[in-house]
C-alpha cells in the first residue's frame, strides 16, 4: 500500500506539544484575563484538536473527498453555534420577550 | 477489467466492489469521517445548549466549575491523551506490519482508557456525596435558592456531557476488545488493517471531544477562587 506513515518522533513530538498544551491551559485558567480566559481556553482547545485531527487521525495525507467532508462538519456545526446564538445575544437590543 | 482481475487476484482483502486496495480504504475512511461528522452535529447541541446557559449565568457556572476538582480533570486529560498516543502507534504497527506491537499497543490503549473511566467514575461519586447531584436533595453551599437552580442546570450539563463521553469511551473500549481479539488471530496485516485504522480514528474523535469538555467544564474563571 502506498500510504504514508509517520515516524515514531513525529507522533511523540505531537504528544509531547498536546501534553505542554494541556498544562499551560490549566495554569492560564488560575489567571485573571477577563473576558479573554475562554477566548485563551479555546484557541489552546482548538489547537490541541487540530493536532489530533492532522497528525493522528491523518486528515494531512487524507483525500480531497474525505478532508470536505471534515470541513463541512465543521460549517454546519459554525451554523448551529453562530445562528442560534446571535438570536440569545441580540434578543435584549429589541426587546424581545423571553430574555 | 485485466487490471482489476489481477489486483483482485493479489489481494484477498479486497471485495470486488472496489478497483484497487487504495479505493477500498478511501472509501472505509470517508465512511468513518461521514459518521465522526454526525458524532460533531450531536456533541454540538450540548455544547450550544452550555454556551446559552453559560452566557444566561456566568457567574454561577463559574463557582459551579470551581467546585470541580481541576488536578484530577487535568490528570484525567493526560491520561486520555496518552491513550491517544499509544492507539497512534497501534495503527502505526499496524501499517507496518508488526502484528506483536499492534497487540501491545491496542492493550495500553485499553488499560489507558480504564483508566481514564475510573476516575470518572471516582469524580461522579464524589459528586454524590457532596450532593451535586441534580435532582430534589441537590445542594450547593452559600447559594440562594434561586442560585441553587442555576447551579444545577450546570452540573445536569455537567452530568449530561461527561456521561455522554463516557458512554463514548465504553463503546471504544468495546471497538479495543475486538481489535484485540482479531489482531490475536493475526486478521491484521501491512495490506489489510482497515479496523484498526477506523478504531484509531473513533477513539481520537472522543478524545478531541474530551479536549473541548475539559477547559469548558473545569476551568471557568478559576481565578476567582484563587
Amino acid at each position: 500500500m502506498s500510504e504514508h506513515i509517520d515516524s515514531v518522533r513525529t507522533y511523540a513530538l505531537v504528544f509531547a506539544a498536546l501534553i505542554t498544551l494541556t498544562v499551560v491551559t490549566t495554569a492560564v485558567a488560575f489567571v485573571d484575563l477577563g473576558p479573554f480566559s475562554v477566548v485563551v481556553a479555546l484557541a489552546i482547545a482548538v489547537c490541541k484538536a487540530l493536532l489530533v485531527a492532522l497528525f493522528f487521525m491523518h486528515v494531512r495525507y487524507s483525500t480531497g473527498l474525505t478532508r470536505l467532508v471534515v470541513l463541512g462538519g465543521l460549517l454546519w456545526l459554525l451554523i448551529l453555534l453562530v445562528l442560534t446564538m446571535s438570536d440569545i445575544l441580540t434578543r435584549s437590543w429589541v426587546g424581545v420577550p423571553g430574555r | 477489467m485485466a487490471n482489476d482481475a489481477h489486483a483482485h487476484a493479489q489481494s484477498p482483502a479486497l471485495r470486488v466492489q472496489f478497483d484497487t486496495e487504495t479505493q477500498q480504504k478511501d472509501a472505509s475512511t470517508l465512511g468513518m469521517w461521514l459518521f465522526l461528522v454526525t458524532e460533531v452535529m450531536f456533541f454540538g447541541g450540548m455544547f450550544l445548549v452550555y454556551t446559552v446557559y453559560r452566557h444566561a449565568y456566568p457567574g454561577i457556572f463559574a463557582i459551579a466549575s470551581s467546585s470541580l476538582n481541576v488536578y484530577i480533570g487535568a490528570a484525567n486529560t493526560i491520561v486520555l491523551l496518552c491513550s491517544s498516543f499509544t492507539m497512534v502507534l497501534a495503527v502505526r504497527a499496524a501499517q507496518l506490519g508488526q502484528r506483536q506491537a499492534i497487540i501491545l499497543f491496542l492493550i495500553l490503549t485499553l488499560v489507558l482508557g480504564g483508566v481514564f473511566l475510573g476516575v470518572k467514575a471516582y469524580e461522579w461519586n464524589e459528586k454524590f456525596q457532596e450532593h451535586h447531584i441534580p435532582g430534589s436533595s441537590f445542594h450547593f453551599e452559600g447559594m440562594q435558592p434561586d442560585e441553587q437552580a442555576h447551579a444545577q442546570l450546570f452540573f445536569s450539563l455537567y452530568f449530561a456531557m461527561t456521561g455522554l463521553h463516557a458512554l463514548h469511551m465504553v463503546i471504544g473500549v468495546g471497538v479495543l476488545l475486538f481489535l484485540i481479539r482479531q489482531a490475536q488471530k493475526g486478521k491484521y496485516s501491512a495490506e489489510y488493517m482497515t479496523p484498526v485504522d477506523i478504531g484509531g480514528l473513533y477513539w481520537h474523535f472522543v478524545d478531541i471531544i474530551w479536549i473541548f469538555l475539559y477547559p469548558l467544564l473545569y476551568l471557568i474563571d478559576r481565578h476567582l477562587k484563587g
